[in-house]
């Protein structure tokens, strides 16, 4: 066992670990934030992408021994003060979620996206999004969302 | 069955009773039952169960809505309450739902079938209208006026010509029990009156789901809990022979649990239970592999030969006389995973000889009933609770996750929780059945259908009631039990999308053999007036008769499904030398009744049709025999973003009819609509699911 220290969602936070545990894991159940979800364990459908020190990862694919000293956010992060963040607000007026399930993964990739270029084209979100897997078929509505977002980003808020 | 049945119903009524508060309640129940047989404790008459909604306007003016149905994504959460603020005239934000909760809710089966809106929503409307006279006749007495001179808007009943006389439900409600069961039907609102019914409404379920919020049963996390592993084997339906658990020793705090051909491993780190699972020897005897997803068209075709006439008409051999044109042809379908995001979960604890178990369930009843039996213990200590479940599409219909939780919980003493891991999820599945559809059509020199003879499958006769006219007629259904590897069950629309392919691919294939457009043909054709109108109003949106460029194509397909009708125009982009296809536009039009959220039913059509490209173009499971070699994403394409047209939903406007099914009707007219789009982009007829590049080449070539 080891000692790793990191920030969730801005707290700092410190563990004891062996090192194979998943991000997902410690985020889920050592520190029971519930809101990043499993979907397949491998990386490839993005219902648990958290950021990692400003880029979307697969919280499913990152070891416990990896993280030291990283800067993580979670879906619980996002808001801050109670204020949804500009990203949560457009999901909601878009409707671009059925049962849920992804869309924490959806919201934090779409937020790593934002974090690399704060206007992209639709065929840019298209491309970044593209791994995230939704059943219920969300899809064009969450585009749309992202689009409106990006536009409004510059204005409204501080990233 | 029926008796249990009975039980489990009266015992969720007589928990109801004992937990009542204060307020005005009102209890829906078809026929004519009075009140008080409800606490006999003789046996009631089967008549008097039907006891499926309740309603509680609360001392604080808010409203409980109480519905054994649950919420997977597909709106309901929304959509009932609207029909509830609709009727007792409140805000639909003062309505809280308590759903799936078996010690709270009516018994229901389960959420399925596209019933929710059409056999609960009418319910529930009345429930309301009932409510809303009950509190007119408190109000009429606490006024002394009589109920016609009293107004009621946003939970406030003023006096029509006095508006400072007014009182509000909450102050009409404090300290009161009102009790009132609806045995007659209430007055309920035309469609002139609606404020709420047929407006758009967003989710109001999104906030909890945007913000991760929203609980789903893996996010309950009790004191002590513990993480089980099961150990599978890797051939369905294998038999435990033998256990070598001795490296478990390397693992603190593990603990083994095995009853019959249930092996687990649990552990309070859900890392250490994988770890610890993985160094359980289990020995299995699997049975032999018959088939695999190459072989099974022709296995089922060859093995099943009992067969149950679902629709005849006419002589066949008449009809193949009368027509110029006569094909024939085999259609045949792949098994389907239902791939919902969230896995089976289920977390629960005991408590004395009780259980309390979250289930991503699309029955909490019959996981009630399930655990119970397995468990050998009465149904009523069994406590299934209320919770979000991260997609369903009919393949939450069984409970053997909660089954194998409860079991572990109870062997090893904790509470537990069990997340299937996505490879599990693959296994235990219940895929839609692959299904082989053999179709012949023929028509005359007029371009008039004269015979239809449909032979399905394993697909069942769901929807396949033919609104074409066609004088000679049959359709078949074949189908024999153990003929599947694994298990196979409901999925979005069961059977429907298999054979809606079938028919309408077939469709297609006489109209180009008679030289006529898909669309003059169908129109020439249709015997239903209703289904006529749908498709016009497809082909009108879409803009059937536009040109289009070389390597597009366009392609109709017609449905029933849960009373709704489907039109369905599907516009792809081929491309010939490698056979990829990318869905370019879907318009999608339904008559589905009166919609009661037009927002939610385009939210549930557009689902559809995303999910729906997934069958058509890449999901089918490869196995050999028992063994799924498809275990997780990697190896099962789903729609994705960049494969999503655009998608226009149109609905024929009918307010004042009944509300028919939603969530499941438009995805069955996606595979025929896809295929004969294919077939206009490329001239490839493609007769398999999914219509894959290589298949597209073959037919090509």
């Amino acid at each position: 066992m080891k000692q790793i220290s990191f920030t969730l969602n801005g707290k700092p936070v410190s563990l004891k670990v062996k090192g194979e545990e998943s991000l997902l894991t410690i985020i889920r159940i050592y520190l029971e934030q519930t809101g990043t979800k499993y979907g397949c364990g491998i990386g490839e459908c993005g219902a648990c992408t958290v950021i990692m020190d400003n880029e979307a990862v697969r919280s499913c694919m990152i070891l416990a021994e990896d993280i030291e000293g990283k800067e993580i956010i979670s879906i619980e992060g996002l808001s801050s003060e109670g204020k949804l963040h500009v990203l949560q607000e457009v999901f909601i007026s878009h409707d671009a979620l059925q049962c849920g399930f992804c869309t924490s993964g959806m919201i934090m990739n779409a937020y790593g996206l934002l974090l690399q270029s704060l206007n992209p084209s639709r065929e840019e979100i298209i491309e970044a999004m593209e791994s995230n897997l939704c059943r219920c078929g969300a899809y064009n509505r969450i585009v749309d969302a992202i689009e409106t977002t990006s536009n409004e980003i510059p204005k409204k808020v501080k990233l | 069955m029926r008796t249990a049945i009975n039980k489990e119903e009266l015992y969720s009524r007589r928990r109801f009773l004992k937990n009542l508060g204060g307020g005005v309640v009102v209890v829906f129940c078809l026929g004519e039952m009075s009140f008080s047989s409800l606490f006999a404790q003789n046996h009631p008459s089967l008549k008097d169960l039907d006891f499926n909604a309740y309603l509680r306007v609360k001392e604080d003016g808010r409203v409980d809505c109480f519905t054994g149905k649950i919420e997977m994504g597909q709106g309901i959460v929304t959509s009932l309450p609207q029909v509830v603020a609709e009727e007792l005239e409140v805000s639909i934000y003062d309505i809280d739902m308590i759903m799936g909760d078996t010690e709270l809710c009516p018994y229901d089966r389960g959420t399925w079938g596209s019933l929710t809106t059409r056999f609960i929503d009418p319910v529930l409307r009345a429930a309301a209208a009932e409510a809303r006279e009950v509190l007119l006749d408190l109000a009429a007495e606490h006024f002394r006026l009589n109920k016609t001179d009293l107004q009621v808007k946003q939970g406030v009943i003023s006096v029509k010509n006095d508006s400072f006389k007014k009182i509000s439900y909450a102050e009409l409600t404090k300290g009161k029990k009102v009790v009132r069961s609806l045995a007659n039907k209430p007055e309920i609102k035309k469609a002139k009156d609606f404020k709420l019914i047929g407006k758009p409404i967003r989710s109001l379920d999104a906030e909890a789901k945007v913000t991760g919020r929203a609980k789903y049963s893996g996010d309950i996390l009790l004191p002590g809990m513990v993480h089980a592993t099961v150990v599978r084997p890797k051939v369905f339906g294998s038999k435990k022979i033998k256990v070598d658990a001795s490296k478990l020793s390397d693992f603190d705090g593990v603990q083994l649990v095995e009853k019959g051909n249930l092996v687990a491993v649990v552990h309070s780190d859900p890392e250490v239970s994988k770890q610890a699972a993985k160094s359980v020897q289990v020995t299995w005897d699997a049975p032999v592999a018959k088939t695999n997803q190459e072989s099974i068209f022709q296995y089922l075709e060859s093995t099943i030969n009992k067969n149950k006439i679902f629709e005849t008409e006419g002589d066949l051999e008449l009809g193949k006389q009368d027509s110029t044109i006569y094909k024939e042809a085999t259609y045949h379908d792949g098994y389907k995973a239902h791939a919902s995001i969230e896995t089976h979960v289920a977390t629960c604890y005991f408590e004395g000889d009780k259980v309390t178990i979250w289930a991503s369930t699309q029955s909490p009843f019959g996981t009630r009933s399930s655990v119970a039996r397995a468990l050998q213990m009465p149904a009523e200590k069994v406590h299934v609770k209320q919770i979000f479940l991260g997609g369903g599409f009919g393949g939450k219909s069984n409970s053997q996750q909660s089954v194998e939780a409860a079991t572990i919980s109870k062997l090893c003493g904790k509470p537990v929780q069990l997340v299937w891991s996505r490879k599990e999820e693959f296994m235990y599945d219940n895929f839609r059945t692959a299904a082989v559809v053999k179709v012949a059509g023929g028509v005359d020199s007029k371009g008039e259908l004269k015979v239809w003879d449909f032979d399905i499958y394993c697909a069942g006769t769901r929807g396949t009631e033919l609104f074409y006219t066609i004088p000679n007629k049959r359709i078949r259904f074949f189908n024999q039990g153990g003929v599947h590897s694994f298990g196979t069950g409901a999925w979005r629309a069961p059977g429907n999308n298999t054979t809606t392919f079938a028919r309408e691919s077939h469709i297609d294939v006489v109209a180009h053999a008679a030289g006529i457009n898909p669309l003059t043909f169908r129109l020439n054709n249709l015997k239903s007036k209703e289904m006529i109108e749908t498709l016009k109003l497809a082909a009108k949106t879409f803009g059937f008769n536009k040109e289009k460029t070389s390597g597009y194509g366009y392609g109709i397909a017609l449905g029933q499904d849960a009373g709704t009708l489907v039109a369905m125009i599907a516009e792809v982009f081929v491309d010939k030398e490698t056979g990829e296809v990318q869905p370019i536009r879907v318009v999608c039009a339904q008559d589905m009744g009166q919609v009661v959220n037009p927002h939610g039913a385009t939210l549930q059509t557009e689902g559809g049709i995303t999910m729906g490209i997934g069958y058509a173009l890449y999901e089918e499971i490869e196995f050999d025999g028992g063994k799924i070699n498809t275990t997780n994403f990697n190896r099962y394409e789903i729609t994705r973003f960049s494969k999503t047209p655009k998608i226009e939903c149109v609905f024929i406007d009918k307010m004042d009819a009944k509300p028919q099914g939603g969530g499941e009707p438009a995805i069955i007219c996606v595979g025929a609509s896809i295929a004969n789009a294919v077939y206009d982009a490329c001239g490839a007829r493609v007769n398999r699911m999914p219509i894959t590049p290589e298949r597209i080449l073959a037919a090509i070539s």
